[in-house]
């Protein structure tokens, strides 16, 4: 009888872990849950524990959270005006042809003052940052990146007025291209 | 390893106010710096960290790349042409060498 509590708690633990896990997939705010699934305690079984050894995988690194939020901080992101172009498959990881653009008149007070390329789970978050002017007259930048495994990847834009623009995609990778190793 | 090879391609001649497309690749490693060699010692990182291009002086375009842009990097940008003049297009790299091509536009 003295048992039973014990057995609540495990299962609790295990949902618990469990909807943390979904949880991280979900949302992409991983560092914080991550945090509290290294840190919780408790009783789990061996195929909770194999999911949990299994990172999630679009889960961004934790560099890629600073690099982002040290360029967008506090700002409304914007999902509209920018496209990122990328292949849906990369069969070579160390290849990845991109290509940005962004709507603007690119005019001396209206313009894409910068945009900034990242990769979520590259060792490397910051991909490159295009620096555009009115003599740019398109602010549109194209060349070939790479992508250590499959993730997404992101392009934020940045105007003359300090909007910040957001364009995402995902990028299966077949064979990885970071140098690792 | 210096860069080598710079190749621009731009159209011999454009209207003033035509937005043009610029083309640029060099030959370059890109060295990430996350590679060991066969003794097991880390490959320093050897990338081109910078790509600016001016006309006339004046700032087209520039580019700050990292270990994630591809060896040999090739970029393709646009500039709104002022007038005539010379385009000048330039490669940082981590060893500090500074690869220069100037490039002139004439304006029909």
């Amino acid at each position: 009888m003295g048992e039973k509590p014990n057995v609540t708690s495990a299962i609790t633990a295990r949902i618990d872990r469990r909807t943390l896990l979904l949880a991280t997939c979900a949302t992409a705010v991983s560092s914080v849950l991550a945090a509290g699934r290294v840190s919780a305690g408790g009783v789990i079984s061996d195929r909770a524990a194999a999911a949990l050894a299994e990172p999630a995988p679009l889960t961004p690194t934790p560099q890629f959270e600073k690099a982002f939020a040290d360029i967008v901080g506090n700002a409304l992101l914007v999902e509209d005006g920018l496209t990122l172009e990328l292949p849906e498959e990369a069969e070579n990881g160390n290849i990845v042809p991109y290509r940005i653009g962004a709507e603007s008149p690119m005019t001396a007070d209206d313009h894409i003052a910068r945009i900034h390329l990242f990769s979520t789970q590259n060792p490397q978050a910051r991909v490159a940052t295009f620096h555009f002017t009115p003599l740019s007259g398109q602010a549109a930048v194209q060349g070939r990146m790479r992508l250590a495994k499959t993730q997404e990847v992101i392009a934020v834009a940045v105007t003359s007025a300090n909007m910040h623009l957001v364009a995402r995609r995902i990028v299966h990778v077949g064979i990885g291209g970071c140098g690792e190793g | 390893m210096a860069p080598s090879k710079p190749r621009v391609r731009l159209p011999e001649s454009a209207a003033a106010g035509e937005i043009i497309e610029i083309r640029a690749l060099i030959t370059h490693v890109m060295e990430t710096g996350n590679r060991t060699d066969a003794e097991g010692l880390r490959v320093p990182r050897n990338i081109i960290h910078t790509v600016t291009a001016h006309f006339e002086g004046e700032l087209v375009f520039k580019a700050e790349l990292s270990s994630g842009i591809s060896a040999n990097p090739f970029l393709a940008f646009h500039m709104k042409v002022p007038g005539p003049g010379e385009l000048r297009v330039a490669w940082h790299d981590d060893d500090g060498g500074i690869t220069i091509e100037r490039y002139t536009l004439n304006v029909v």
